[in-house]
């Protein structure tokens, strides 16, 4: 037995009490799966409407005038002209043009909302405080929950509990009343499916998750639907498809750099790593993100190296499982640029045996956003 | 006792000691999740005990098929290459995944019976 106390989030006797199977995960206990099974949940989000708790990542606030200009001094992106209740996908870089984080800010009314993964969230409140609370206060919020409520049908099981949330497009957010609750709700999330991202006080959680649960449409769902779902919706998961060795061009996230933070862009550069970030922009990277598909059943996973046919060497998988929707081996690799086309067939070495795959576009299953 | 267990969570019924048939038990499949594929052994190829003699992949793990006792492999459950959730939903029954021809009986002795292996798992 470990020794280490795992930290708990506020739904854990409910997790508990609906059967699910907890697991570590970044120091916390979390629900791996339900009693469906991490296939029928899956399906359930895409079909109709899954629950999921994210109450171990960190949810953070920027206070004061100068926040949004202090947080583009750490990331690549356009934060100033974000508008008011919009959200951004964004990057902390590191001095080499690494990703410290992926995370997702929102403009409020009074301050900028920050949602990081539960794996980095001390590391960023420090890199946050160490770096810009001389121009704006960094608060951390660990008195509240989050809450993803995903899938085709969340907005009808939602809006049953407030009518007004059906209003939000995809990628804003706003203040919202749920099951007696104040909380902040943004469209969005991290399946690929139109969804709702909802930061309730810890306190509320339990009850604001059981009145969900009554919806007819809403089922739980665990942590290792969230990855299958993340993975067919070709999103990246930190410490995976992207660390702090990988650069934002490699990874294939160069429209989550504005023009205005580009060469020639009214407020181009000065983030950490401006110029290795802005030579690859110009030039290309000598190994990029790409989608693979097995041509067998055989799943392929993390770390399986990949081969052309005469065996030599073109990189290594940072993802992989059997897609549930898609009912075959999906899976992100880094590979070299110019073996990354369309259709390119390689192969992938699992326990000494080969299996071809072919690069395919991603995402894996259609994004279906409420864009509006 | 023709059913024993060993400390993988895989069984082993010898009613027919050349054709002894191995699956993997309750516990390993419920531990183990969603199995989407089964990497079968050869039919004909000899194992010793403990060597891996095949894979069982979940949508969130790998996991070793271990031999429990050596002999030659003399069928492979074929149902499992279309309907890999056979192992999930019946893994003491249609979802065993290969028979063996024993050829060393003594092995048996070190596996657990049903007493020791539920003693196993009340320690889990």
């Amino acid at each position: 037995m470990s020794a280490v106390v795992l930290q708990q989030t506020p739904l854990h006797g409910l997790h508990v009490e609906l059967g699910a199977k907890m697991v570590e995960f970044a120091g916390y206990s979390m629900p791996v799966n339900f009693s469906d099974g991490i296939i029928a949940e899956h399906k359930h989000c895409r079909s109709a409407a899954a629950l999921f708790d994210v109450s171990h990542m960190g949810q953070l606030r920027l206070l004061g005038d100068g926040a949004a200009k202090a947080l583009e001094s750490l990331v690549p992106m356009d934060i100033v002209d974000l508008g008011l209740h919009k959200q951004r996908y964004a990057l902390f870089t590191n001095s080499q043009g690494g990703i410290l984080d992926d995370l997702m800010v929102t403009r409020r009314e009074s301050d900028l909302m920050l949602i990081v993964n539960a794996a980095c969230k001390e590391a960023d409140t420090r890199h946050l405080i160490h770096n810009i609370s001389d121009r704006c206060t960094v608060v951390p919020m660990p008195e509240r929950a989050l809450l993803a409520l995903q899938g085709p049908k969340a907005v009808k099981a939602l809006a049953r509990l407030n009518a007004d949330v059906a209003k939000l497009v995809f990628m804003t957010g706003g203040a919202f009343r749920l099951a007696g609750a104040d909380c902040f709700v943004t469209r969005s999330g991290y399946t690929g499916e139109d969804g709702f991202e909802i930061s309730v006080p810890a306190d509320d959680a339990v009850a604001l998750a059981k009145a969900l649960l009554k919806e007819p449409e809403v089922k739980p769902a665990g942590l290792g639907a969230r990855d299958t779902l993340r993975l067919e919706a070709g999103l990246c998961l930190y410490g995976h498809d992207i660390d702090d060795k990988t650069t934002p061009v490699e990874a294939g996230l160069t429209w989550s750099i504005q023009k205005v933070r580009r060469p020639g862009g009214a407020r181009a550069g000065h983030y950490p790593g401006a110029a290795a970030i802005e030579a690859q922009l110009a030039t290309g990277a000598a190994i990029k993100r790409v989608g693979l598909t097995g041509l067998e059943r055989m799943p392929v996973r993390e770390g399986a190296l990949l081969f052309d046919a005469k065996g030599h060497k073109l990189g290594h998988v940072t993802s992989g499982t059997l897609g549930p929707t898609v009912n075959v081996p999906i899976a992100m690799a880094y590979m070299a640029a110019n073996h990354g086309g369309p259709h390119h067939e390689v192969y992938a070495d699992v326990r000494g045996k080969k299996f071809p795959m072919r690069v395919s576009p991603m995402p894996f299953t259609p994004h279906k956003y409420h864009r509006g | 006792m023709t059913t024993m267990f060993t400390p993988d969570h895989e069984w082993i019924n010898i009613e027919d000691h050349e054709a002894a048939v191995v699956g993997i038990t309750p516990h390993a499949q419920d531990a183990l999740g969603d199995v989407v594929f089964v990497d079968l052994p050869e039919v004909g190829r000899t194992y010793k005990k403990g060597e891996v003699a095949g894979v069982v992949e979940s949508v969130k793990a790998a996991a070793d098929l271990y031999m429990p006792v050596e002999g030659e492999i003399v069928e492979v459950n074929e149902a499992l290459r279309n309907d890999p959730a056979l192992v999930n939903r019946d893994p003491m029954g249609n979802g065993w995944f290969f028979k063996v021809h024993v050829t060393h009986m003594e092995q048996f002795d070190e596996l657990m019976d049903p007493p020791a292996y539920d003693k196993l798992l009340k320690t889990l």
